[in-house]
This record gives C-alpha cells, structure tokens and sequence, in this order.
C-alpha cells in the first residue's frame, strides 16, 4: 500500500491560524479534536445527523464530521471553545444553557451551543416555535429538550440585554 | 444560618465545564495514543474457517492484530457470566475474539493497533475472513420455533426457563366470574447514548501500573474484569470513569471485547492504547433491549378487581447471556405494579438468537412489565364497560397497607419482593387533574365535531430502586475548609456533583460552594458497585449522609476539645462550628482539619498550627485512643432490600384520520420518589426519560432481516426523536412518600420517565381509534394497515374505550 498523500492546511480557528498536514480525508472534526486539541467538538454519529459535531464555519453552522479539513482552509471556524469570552465569561448562550438546566450528560452540548449561537445572531428574538425549529437539527438523549428550548430563549433574552448595555 | 440545600433546585456546578468544552470524555483523553479497530462479523452466524492477515501485518503505521490465536490464560477463556442465576441452565458468553464462531452480526473477530483509527480501519479492510455460513435465528418466533440453535448444545434456543408466583392462579382464573387472554408484544429498542463506548489504557512498565479510563457505568467492574483477565492484581489498576456521554444501561455491561484488549495491547506493545467506538459499531456491537412476546391469561369480577394472572412471556435475549436474567426476572416481578393481585403465576423463557446481546436498558425489563399489565387492565375496563382508571383505582394497593408483600416473591436482587412506602390513589387523583381526565370526554366531542379523532391513555408503574449491595462514601476536610467527597459509582449526566454536594453541605453544615464531588475514581473510592437501576441517589446519597454525619461527629467532637464546651452546644453553619446562641465563640472546619492531624513538619502556614509543640494535650498521645489522624467520614450503606417509587403518566393523543400519523397533545407526569435532593435534576431526568419512552413507543425498532442483518444501523435510519417529535410541554406533578429504608428517604427516579410510556401511548391510541393495540412500538404506516385491517374485520369500536 503506497503511504499515504498528506497536505498541508491552514485551519483559521477561534481566531488562531494554525498549520496541519494532514491527509486529504481528514475529517475537519477529527483534525480540530486530534490535530488542533481542541476537544470541545464532540463526534455522535460521524453520519451528519446528529449534530454533536457542529460548529461554525464563517458563522454559519456545519457538520465538521462531514467537511474535510482540506476543505476548511479558506474559512474562519468557531467552536464551542470560540464562545467563550476571551476573559474568559460565558458567553448569553453558554449561560443559559447553564442556568437553564439545558444539558445533562453534555455530550451533545456543544453542537447545541454553537447552533444556537448563530440561531439567536440571525434571529435574536425567536418565538417558542421558531427556537424550537432553531434547534431541530440536533439530537439529545438526555434532556428530552425541554430545557434546550428554555435555554435558546434565555440565551435570546441575555443577548439582547447585552445588546442594550452596550447600545 | 446556613440555607437548606437539599430539595433546593441548585443549579448544577458540571455545567461550567461541560458549556465551554472543557469537558474531558474517553476520546478527549490521552492525545497521540495508538488506536484500535474491530474486525467484526458480517453474518450472524457462521464458523470461522480462516483468518488471513498477510495483507495486514507490513502495513505502515500498523503496530500489531490479535485473533483468538493471540490470546492466552485468562484472556483467552470466555467473557464472564456476570449475574449467574440457578435457573441460568444454559448460559452462554462471547469470547473477547470470536473463536470458531459467530453468532451475530457485529462480533469481534480480530482488532488492530495503528497510528490512528484511519490506518487501523484501513488495516481492518485488508484481513481476509472465511466463513462456513450456518442458519440464523432470528426474531422470537425462530427462537421457540427451534428449527435451528443458535449454540449447538443449547436445546429449544432455551438458557434459562424461571417460574415463579403464590396462591392458585389456574385456580383463580378457572372460578373468575370473567375471563380474558391477551397476546401482545414489544419490539427491540437500543439505549443509544450520544456518546458510544470508549476504553483508553496506558501501562507503567516502571510502577508496574495498569492506569484506564473507561466510559462504564462501573468503575470496579471493569477493573475487577481487567485485572482477572490480565492476570494483574487488583492493587494494580486504576479505573478512572471520565465525563461519559449518556449511558442509559448500555455501559453497565463488562467487561466489553474492547475493555480487555485494549489494556491487554497498551502491556504488549508499551504504548498507550484508546478505543473509541463509532455509531455503526454502537447499533451492531452494544446491547439491545425489550423484545418480548407475552401471553396473559387474567380472571376478574364484576367490578373489575384481578382474581388471578397467568403471565407467560417469551424474552429474547440475542446471542449471549452476559447480564443473566435480570432483564426478564423484572419483567416478570415488576408486572404486579401497583396491585394486589391474589394470585399470581408467571413463567418466562430467556432464549437464543443470532442478534446483538440483550442487557438492561433505561427501565430493564419494567417499560415491557407495565405494558403488559395495564394492556390487560385497559382489556378488563373495556370488557366491563366501565372506566380504565376505576379499574385501577379498585386493584391499588391501599396506602395503610405498607411495606405490602407480593407473596413469596423475589425481587432482581434475590430478595423478597416487599414495596415499602407509597400511595397510589392519591397519585391517581393527581394524575386525573393534570391530564384532565374527566373533562376529556367533552374534549372528544369537540374534536370528533371537527373531524378529528383523539384519545387518552393512562399508565401506572411501581418501580423497585436503589437495589444493593451498597455504595460507599468519603468525605474530606481539608485545612483550607474545602470538602472533598468521593463515591465510587459513575455519572453519565445525573448531575452527582451537585447533588450529592448538596447532601454533604446540609448534613456537615459546609456550605455548598466549598464542597467537591468525585465519582467513579477507583483511586479514591475502590469498593462500589456502579450507576444503573436508579440506584445512584439512594446508594450513594445514603452513603454520603452516613460519612457526613462521621465527619460531623469528628468535627464537633475536636471542636468541644478546642472551645473547651460541650459538644452538644455546638453547631455547624457555613463551615463554622460555634456555640449555640453564642455565634462568637466559634472555630472553622479548616482550623480542625488543622488540629485533627497532629504534625512534626511545618510545611505551610496552616501547618505550622499544627506541629506538635503546639496542639495536643500532653497528657494523652497526639492522636487520643480510638481517633485517626485527619478530619474525615466514612461509610457504606448496605439496605435490606430496594425501594419502590411509583407513578402514573397520562397522555392525549391525535391520530390523523388519512395519513395515521400519531400526535401528542398532551403529557402529564405524576410520580413519586421520595425526598427531592434536587427538584431541577429529577424533572430534567422525567423530560429525557419521558423522550425516550416516546421514541420507544412511536420511532425505535430494530429492523433485523431474516439473515440477521440490522438494516437500520445508523441515526438516519433509526429514528431517535428530534425535538419535533417530543411533546412541547411535559405537565409534572411530584408526590413525595419518603422511603423508610434510607436515612434520607430518597427513592431512584432515573428510570421512571421511560418506564409506563410505551403503555400509555397504546391505551390512547387505542382509545383514540377503537382498535385493540397489541403491540409496540407503533408507526404510522403500521397503524394505517390496523385501520384497514380492521375495517375489514369489522371489529372497530368507533365511541372509544374510555
């Protein structure tokens, strides 16, 4: 079996630019978790349908089980380790899902969180039904989601008061 | 004075970590470990005939592939029965590498070590397998058909045949001024936990120290297993449980193939060694649970009140018995529920197929126990005519009737089958008023005005929790005055850092804030049994009130000696021990963590208070007869037998009148565990029970083929609910009867959302379509060919059951 073909990638995430070579099948999930460290992305399925693997690629929410790392080169990523303030404070989605009992085991979670984020950026004001739809893409097996819907309209509530803080 | 926190709804100190992805999971653990992949069969049964590994063996990155051949002593002896049961006469486990022989799709046949999981798949692509193709069994009928065994010397597919019961049920039956036979059944379902198993093993050639982290719901367990198997003694394992994504019974079975080699590889090849397991292998390698066919055969009066049951059911338990008959033998206990039947005889086979083994999976056995028992109470209330509720209400166990006992029968634990404290008609009422009982009649009306057809369904289940033999804990106060708790069984997600925090914080008098929670840490706590049977609150939570109340005592006893004070004047709030009435005279817990260990060194400033010229009465020893150096608690709690919680779940349905397609309108939760430690948590556990128990009922089959091929191996095809699929309100009502048998009177609640769903839903779908529901899970696809089926026969009721 001839070795393997490797190429070198510039992966922008959280804001780091960081330089990997990798083979061109790397997962971009697996190249964020064993190449970049960066554990926080969780992998369910490696099927696309969970969700748990979710961040953001130029803000948009992706299945990282489903892009290669090649592929991810010219584009900013976000995970769930991006979310937090770089002081180190929860950012309104972490919070909420905190202070609404939004997760259990936690394996889900961060697909849950990155999702939301860039739900309540495109739609900062959702309705019940519209965070419901928000997060219809993801599944739990712990929560029975219940809470998860409390926490995408909690986390709406703190973002917008945020918002008005710095208004 | 410090706050109460026990029954506070306390926001859990996990979730810091967990929302900023610092959690730390098996696959997070150890970076650049060398990675496993299995070999699995791709028949469900077959002999082996020959392993070719020439493609393999000079691949690069690769570091080494065992087959059976490879394995030696005890490793090479079959995986441990690890419940056995006298009338287990047939019991069977799989080898850690299939030797010979496969008997079902997904075993493991041979693995490979490489660099990563990319090359070790690669390599697992390469091995070369010959089969000799034997028949399979599949599905229960070819189980009890015995066409074709599964093992060539187990007769009739049978492991085990159990019959248990008390009074004279034939008798009952034969005189019962009515009768009814149901046959009905429940297909297999699968815990699924977002996260799948995973093993990382790291051995010290130096210490000679086999260190693992595993993603189990027993810590000592797989320890236990590892070390027996790799011929090391106990003292040389660790087992460290890290954060674990979900369990929901899956992870209670061990050893797993993959437990044992990867520490057997990380030894041979002295590189650590993980085994991170994907959803594929997850849905063909991990265990299955519920298939059951039944067969109830019930004498009743008048008014509806049981006479006597015959329950015979058929339980399908794959291709091996590595968890015993724990399964069936709740089936077959938990059945009687909240009634007094007079007699009762139940007898069940656990027989052989050529599928993926069969273990207790959130509500083990009980979601399959309740289904049977309340569709043949919903059976009597429609024979008579008279309502479903009244039925019940006239076979409950009355509330001056505890600890009530069902007879001469024994419970999963092998003792007697004896409920200790509840009230079921009181639970009824608050059932009624949540879902709206008695108004739903006029609801009907309404709606069948508009065309459209609903229903209401109802549901009790009594379930045995907290089962032995014990758990254990250790509290620790150091001198800064943190509170360091240990308990040995594990947490997928219930939140025991918090609450059992908040145990120790009531019960010291610390305040919650400094109190931190370990769990699962074969290090710090090496006698345990593990996180399954809704056990974790009653167990440990016990546990950790006994060994806080030792630490109290301690405290309290050093600080008498220090305020020169009775300690029966003392009290502990906020981590201060002071005089009643006179809060002044006061010492912390740090300062007699200080004093509790009398020191020749002054390594720090809180030490330096404590060395010998300074502490101490000089006329005794530095450490008085009968004490121990440090402030600690420790203790186990062993009780006599479980504790049984109770509840009722309602629910209204919708079905569509053209596509079948089943809609929750509503769901209404009324149970009871005992003392709430945490109000938030026991609810987040009902939701995510309660999603489960709807995926059970109306999504989640396996679809095995007749060869034994499970053709929906993957979240796209097995349709674990979305929240678009779960009711968008879950109405909960809390009933608390604590339970005698702990000092807490903490009853399990872990479970008990999954446990009556299945039932529920079949009672209101057949209330809803007038057509008998005999089996589940149901979809639409299957509800529309009932309809038909139905109209065919003429046998639909079209004014409900209700």
């Amino acid at each position: 079996m001839p070795a393997p073909e490797l190429t070198d990638v510039t992966l922008t995430v959280n804001g780091v630019q960081h330089e990997i070579t990798v083979e061109p099948r790397r997962l971009l999930s697996d190249a964020l978790r064993h190449d970049l460290g960066l554990t926080g992305t969780h992998v369910g399925c490696e099927h696309g349908v969970c969700g748990a693997c979710t961040v953001l690629v130029d803000g948009k929410p992706t299945r990282a089980c489903l892009m290669f790392a090649v592929a991810a080169q010219d584009y900013a990523i976000t995970t769930v380790e991006g979310l937090t303030r770089p002081d180190g404070s929860l950012s309104p989605v972490q919070q909420a899902f905190k202070d609404c009992h939004g997760l259990q085991c936690g394996f889900c979670t961060p697909g849950f969180l990155t999702t939301v984020a860039a739900g309540i950026e495109e739609n900062p004001d959702p309705t019940e039904d519209e965070a419901r739809d928000m997060i219809a893409g993801n599944l739990c097996r712990c929560t029975g989601y219940q809470n998860i819907v409390a926490s995408v309209l909690r986390a709406a509530e703190l973002q917008a008061g945020e918002s008005e803080e710095s208004a | 004075m410090t706050t109460k926190s026990i029954g506070e709804p306390i926001a859990r100190v996990e979730d810091a970590r967990l929302v900023t992805g610092q959690g730390r999971y098996a696959d997070d653990l150890m970076p650049g470990a060398l990675e496993m992949a299995v070999l699995r069969s791709p028949h469900a049964h077959a002999r082996i005939v020959d392993i070719d590994l020439e493609a393999v063996l000079d691949l690069p990155g690769v570091h080494a592939v065992y087959t059976y051949d490879d394995l030696t002593g005890p490793m090479a002896e079959p995986l441990p029965l690890l419940i056995p049961h006298p009338t287990l006469t047939h019991g069977r486990t799989q080898y850690a590498l299939a030797k010979d022989e496969v008997n079902y799709v997904g075993e493991a046949i041979a693995v490979v070590v490489a660099d990563d999981r990319y090359i070790a798949e690669d390599a697992v692509g390469r091995i070369l397998v010959s089969y000799e193709f034997l028949p399979p069994v599949v599905g229960i009928d070819k189980a009890r058909a015995a066409e074709h065994l599964v093992h060539d010397d187990v007769p009739g597919n049978v492991a085990a045949r159990m019959e248990q019961g008390f009074g004279d049920a034939a008798g009952a039956i034969a005189k019962a001024p009515h009768k009814l036979v149901l046959d009905i059944e429940v297909e297999r379902s699968a815990a699924t936990p977002m996260e799948g198993r995973g093993t990382v093993a790291r051995w010290d050639r130096d210490l000679g120290r086999m260190s693992v982290w595993s993603s189990t719901q027993t810590s000592t367990g797989v320890r236990a297993a590892i070390a027996s198997k790799l011929g090391l003694d106990l003292g040389q394992v660790d087992l460290v449980t890290p954060d674990v994504g979900g369990g929901f019974g899956v992870k209670i079975v061990h050893p797993w193939p993959e437990e044992l080699l990867v520490p057997f590889a990380a030894r041979a090849l002295g590189r650590p060694v993980k085994f991170i397991e994907d959803r594929r292998e997850h849905f063909i390698s991990s265990a299955h649970e519920r298939g059951q066919q039944q067969h109830i055969e019930v004498g009743f009066d008048e008014d509806g009140r049981v006479l006597g049951v015959d329950f015979r059911f058929w339980h399908d338990h794959g291709a091996y018995t590595p968890y015993g008959l724990i399964v069936p033998i709740i089936t077959s206990t938990q059945f009687l529920g909240p009634y007094k039947i007079p007699n009762y005889h139940v007898v069940f086979e656990s027989l052989y197929t050529n599928t993926v083994i069969v273990t207790p999976y959130r509500g083990a056995g009980r979601p399959q126990a309740v289904y049977a028992m309340e569709r043949m109470l919903d059976a009597i209330a429609a024979h008579l005519g008279i309502d479903r509720t009244l039925v019940r209400e006239r076979n409950f166990i009355q509330p001056d009737e505890f600890p009530y006992a069902h007879g001469e029968m024994s419970f999963q634990d092998g003792r007697p089958l004896v409920y200790d404290s509840g009230n079921y008609p009181e639970l009824m009422a608050k059932a009624k008023a949540l879902v709206g009982w008695e108004d739903f009649e006029r609801f009907r009306d309404e709606a069948r005005a508009e065309g459209r057809k609903v229903g209401i369904g109802i549901a009790c289940y009594v379930e045995g929790t907290g089962v032995g033999p014990y758990e254990g804990g250790h509290v620790t106060i150091e001198t800064s005055g943190k509170v360091k708790v240990s308990t040995g069984l594990t947490t997928q997600g219930q939140g025991h850092q918090t609450a059992f925090a908040q145990i120790v914080a009531d019960e010291l008098g610390a305040r919650f804030e400094d109190v931190e929670v370990v769990t699962g840490d074969t290090r710090r706590s090496p006698y345990s049994v593990g996180t399954f049977a809704s056990r974790a609150a009653v167990m440990s939570g016990s546990a950790i009130a006994l060994a806080a109340r030792k630490a109290k005592e301690k405290a309290l006893r050093l600080a008498a000696q220090a305020l020169e004070v009775d300690e029966s004047d003392l009290e502990i709030n906020d981590g201060v021990v002071s005089v009643k009435g006179a809060p002044g005279t006061s010492i912390d817990l740090g300062t007699l963590a200080v004093l509790s260990n009398p020191l020749r060194y002054a390594f720090d400033e809180a030490s330096k208070a404590a060395t010998q010229f300074v502490v101490g009465d000089p006329g005794k020893p530095p450490v008085p007869e009968g004490e121990e150096p440090g402030l600690e608690g420790k203790d186990f709690y062993s009780p006599m037998r479980s504790t049984f919680a109770s509840g009722i779940h309602a629910v209204i349905v919708e079905t569509d009148p053209d596509t079948a397609e089943i809609e929750i309108l509503k769901y209404a939760v009324v149970h009871d565990c005992g003392t709430l430690i945490n109000p938030r948590i026991v609810e987040g556990q009902i939701h995510g029970g309660v999603a489960q128990g709807v995926g059970g009922a109306l999504y989640e089959r396996m679809e095995y083929d007749e060869s034994g091929q499970l053709l929906n191996a993957s979240f796209m095809d097995f349709l674990i609910p979305y929240v678009t699929e779960i009711p968008k309100k879950i109405d909960i009502d809390h009933q608390v009867t604590p339970s005698p048998l702990n000092p807490l009177g903490i009853k399990g609640a872990g479970e008990a959302g999954v446990i009556p769903t299945a039932a529920a839903f079949a009672s209101a779908i057949e209330d809803a379509e007038g057509i008998t529901i005999t089996s589940m899970p149901i979809s639409p696809s299957q509800l529309f060919d009932l309809r038909l089926q139905a109209a065919a026969d003429g046998t639909t009721n079209q004014e409900g059951t209700n």
